[in-house]
């Protein structure tokens, strides 16, 4: 992993969020639909990858049940974009060799019969490069 | 009316009535809708990282020959539908994207967005007209109580997807009425069903599906209608404590134009 202060200026180059931006109403963690599933919530990426405080977040869960349901962004009051930051920390997770957090031999035990294929290439496409 | 028609891979497997249905209605309401060439499949999710690149291109060359052919692209898939709008919207506003893809693709001309991208839905409004639809139903659904379920995909981000107010869209209760039912409107309507966390995190796609549902049959609703495939799986599968039915809103334009 890059140093500190790179990791967090790849993060907001990558992910085109400005955090100074918002004024901390909670308002995307309150509308967030995972927010009971997640360890740190859309309000908590966005104050902490201001302050650089990114290496939580690179181990959590939190970064596999965003949904990117962009309910975040559509509602905040200061066009924070926090899904596109989550985004950004996933990325750099599994952007890294070996990092993958699906892999494709995992996929035939997930299977049934009515799975439709775009569930399959979405959560590949979010979990896995 | 002629448009290009991008059905993406699930039309082609697990949805192919969404597919079907959606073929045979355009036909009956004169709209030839003529399938792209080799198109590719788009991902599923729209990628959003702005250095993300390969990822887009499936978009962009669906998006580029849909402009070689002079038309407007229709998608049906709610999934289709956002992400190659959203990635035709980078290519009208993002010049580092822009270029990246030039590079990649060595097109005789740059794509720039110029395709018009729109979904069956918006097509069914504002070039056919729900007064045709009303007209055209010959076997109109009298008063069944339908729910649209809109779902993220087709509404959000609203500044990129203006599909309609994404609080309170009234496109497919629109539709609803002038197949003869009456729409039955729902507080979670526009919230997520689970996506693709049914994979590996059911419990996450059964609780939200379960919430989905619940909200519609408090209202009333003897069906639910969708655009979505993964939409229509989860809230089919995953939504175990609740039975209304759950269809494609295609199969439901079919039924009342009397062609399903």
């Amino acid at each position: 992993m890059e140093n500190k202060a790179n990791l967090k200026e790849q993060i907001l180059t990558a992910s085109g969020v400005n955090p100074l931006k918002c004024m901390r109403c909670g308002k995307c963690s309150a509308t967030c639909p995972s927010y009971d599933e997640m360890e740190y919530h859309p309000h908590q990426f966005v104050y902490m990858v201001e302050k650089g405080n990114i290496e939580p977040l690179l181990q959590s869960e939190s970064l596999y049940t965003c949904l990117t349901c962009f309910a975040c962004v559509e509602r905040c009051p200061r066009n924070v974009q926090p899904a596109k930051l989550v985004e950004a920390v996933r990325l750099a997770v599994i952007r890294e060799q070996g990092a993958n957090h699906l892999k494709p031999q995992d996929i035939p035990a997930l299977l049934d019969p009515d799975l439709p294929q775009q569930a399959i290439v979405s959560a590949f496409r979010k979990y896995a490069k | 009316m002629v448009f290009s028609y991008y059905p993406g891979c699930t039309l082609k497997t697990k949805a192919k009535d969404l597919d079907k249905y959606a073929r045979a209605s355009a036909e009956a309401l004169g709209v030839t809708l003529e399938e792209l060439p080799d198109w590719q499949c788009c991902g599923g999710v729209y990628p959003i990282a702005k250095d993300e690149i390969a990822t887009k291109l499936s978009s962009v060359r669906a998006l580029n020959r849909s402009k070689e052919l002079g038309r407007d692209l229709i998608t049906v898939c709610s999934a289709c539908h956002n992400v190659i709008k959203q990635v035709n919207h980078d290519m009208q506003t993002d010049e580092n994207i822009v270029a990246k893809v030039a590079n990649y693709m060595k097109l005789d001309a740059p794509y720039r967005g110029e395709t018009n991208v729109i979904h069956y839905l918006e097509m069914l409004r504002d070039k056919v007209g729900f007064d045709t639809i009303r007209e055209k139903a010959v076997n109109p659904l009298k008063g069944k109580k339908i729910a649209a379920y809109y779902g993220c995909l087709l509404l959000r981000p609203s500044s990129v997807m203006a599909f309609d107010d994404p609080e309170n869209p009234t496109i497919m209760e629109d539709l609803i009425t002038a197949l003869g039912a009456e729409p039955v409107r729902y507080s979670m309507r526009n919230e997520c069903c689970g996506a693709y966390t049914t994979l590996e995190k059911k419990e996450i796609a059964q609780k939200k599906s379960n919430a989905v549902l619940a909200s519609a049959e408090a209202n009333g609703a003897e069906m639910v209608i969708t655009a979505c495939p993964l939409c229509l799986y989860n809230l089919k599968k995953n939504a175990t404590e609740h039975d209304v039915p759950v269809k494609y809103f295609t199969e439901v334009l079919a039924e009342a134009l009397g062609i399903a």
